[in-house]
């Protein structure tokens, strides 16, 4: 049986269309994906997130362990501060991406639900005599995003924090309702918000709270609009293990200055090569929607790369895809076409992202 | 129209007999199946259709779908309204978002297709 998140009852009495995601039985529309949309870009949306990997890794050799596994560097991250990361292979391919946080005497990783066991058996293989135990907190918490410029006000006195003083990309320590809390500033939208994790019993109320207060529950459709408006990438569409972070446009993500890491060797070949295609925005003046896998043509009809994610962009109504291609390409500008189910559709490359909120 | 005067395709696309034309559009299940849909292909007038054959596509955020032809025959009327605006399937499946009107091959009929109530009862299977 497919996994569920302790808000999974709620989900269901609530009208949601569930799917299959990594194995989990998730929300993918509750209303409409572009209401949901537009209520994040304009209000607030909450997003239960409980299927991402939770993974707790202590001890006196844990920053090791996380500077092994990760090609960012955690050594310069303060306490409570939240870094993107990505985990390649040995052969600089990306196995994930991540958020590293740092606390006061642990680290934890927020992983992808799909790439969760994988990513546990490669710290098992990498830990070696390092002194460091990894605990997977997935099935004991709930994690909700809650997302949009009004976000931070919708959540206000929920836990005795003032959530508007945690920087963009830190996270506190805090309780709700006397349970053990943690709330980062961080998500997957482009919007200002925050991502709470509180034990699983206590989930549902907190989210039903911010349901009472007007936040609109969100599905993963809307989920994905939005971070492709974005042009955050998706694991298993803009990253995969043949992929490397210097295709994928993710090369600040890789410190090879903080000592020896995961895939290191291959990635410093990788970074030179520049034969390699490359991740690019496209937009289509048409209204169809060049979808994962159509194939990506030069003017002359010549395939040059694929589309690994497209929409119609609810906010820009615009349809947007990234794609990879031949590096030739890349230039912002550059004319190409999108072979939509054998029909040649006009496309240029745009920069990234699609778009940005005001800040 | 009525959704008890039309027949059903089991791909969820409804047909009418309206004197000498057929009238084609997709079902409110469907339509709430795809939600937020962006875009409608529709075939041009002149164009020959096949029963059971694709004479189109039907796009949403989500996924693309084709649109089967119920009969064999020819493409008289598109809705051109639905190019522009395509919201109107959503508001009005079983009216404003009709999607063609085809000419039918002589002997053609709408005889194998279900009735509303044997495509109730394929929806509340799961289908």
């Amino acid at each position: 049986m497919r996994q569920r998140t302790a808000l999974y009852d709620w989900h269901v009495s609530h009208g949601a269309r569930m799917v299959d995601f990594a194995g989990w039985d998730m929300p993918v529309i509750y209303t409409g994906i572009v209401e949901e949309h537009q209520a994040v870009r304009t209000g607030c949306g909450i997003f239960d997130i409980g299927h991402m990997g939770r993974l707790e890794i202590t001890g006196p050799e844990a920053l090791d362990l996380v500077q092994y596994l990760c090609t960012n560097n955690a050594a310069t991250m303060k306490e409570g501060q939240v870094r993107y990361s990505l985990i390649c292979n040995e052969s600089g391919g990306v196995q994930d991406d991540v958020l590293i946080y740092r606390w006061p005497d642990r680290f934890w990783l927020v992983v992808n639900a799909a790439n969760r066991q994988k990513i546990l058996d490669s710290i098992a293989r990498i830990r070696g005599s390092r002194r460091a135990t990894v605990t997977d907190l997935t099935l004991n918490t709930g994690m909700v995003a809650v997302q949009g410029p009004k976000a931070l006000e919708l959540c206000r006195g929920l836990v005795p924090v003032d959530l508007e003083a945690i920087p963009y990309y830190f996270a506190v320590r805090t309780t709700f309702q006397g349970e053990e809390c943690k709330v980062s500033r961080t998500g997957y939208t482009g919007e200002d918000g925050v991502e709470f994790v509180v034990p699983s019993e206590k989930i549902a109320e907190l989210w039903s709270t911010l349901a009472e207060r007007g936040c609109r529950p969100c599905g993963l459709g809307a989920r994905d609009t939005l971070r492709l408006e974005a042009a955050m990438p998706l694991y298993g569409h803009e990253l995969t293990e043949e992929i490397d972070p210097f295709q994928a446009g993710l090369g600040w993500a890789v410190k090879f200055d903080k000592g020896d890491f995961l895939g290191r060797d291959s990635l410093k070949m990788r970074q030179q090569d520049a034969t390699l295609p490359r991740r690019v925005g496209l937009e289509l003046p048409g209204k169809r929607i060049a979808r994962e896998g159509y194939p990506v043509l030069a003017l002359d009809g010549r395939p040059i790369g694929h589309v690994t994610s497209g929409t119609l962009a609810p906010t820009l109504q615009k349809s947007i895809a990234m794609a990879y291609v031949q590096p030739e390409f890349t230039t912002p500008g550059t004319p190409v076409q999108v072979d939509i189910r054998g029909k040649p559709e006009p496309a240029g490359v745009v920069k990234l992202p699609f778009y940005s909120r005001k800040k | 129209m009525d959704p008890k005067d039309l027949r059903y395709a089991p791909t969820h696309e409804w047909a009418v007999q309206k004197k000498d034309l057929v009238i084609v559009g997709i079902t409110r299940f469907a339509v709430d199946q795809l939600t937020d849909i962006v875009y409608v292909d529709l075939p041009d007038v002149g164009d020959h259709t096949f029963a059971g054959d694709s004479f189109g596509e039907i796009e949403s955020v989500k996924a693309v779908s084709d649109l089967y032809a119920p009969v064999n025959g020819e493409i008289v009327e598109i809705n051109k309204k639905l190019l522009d605006n395509p919201k109107l399937l959503s508001e009005d499946p079983y009216g404003a978002g009709w999607l063609v009107k085809i000419r039918p091959e002589p002997g053609q009929t709408l005889d194998h297709l279900m009735t509303l109530e044997q495509y109730e009862k394929q929806i509340a299977e799961g289908h």
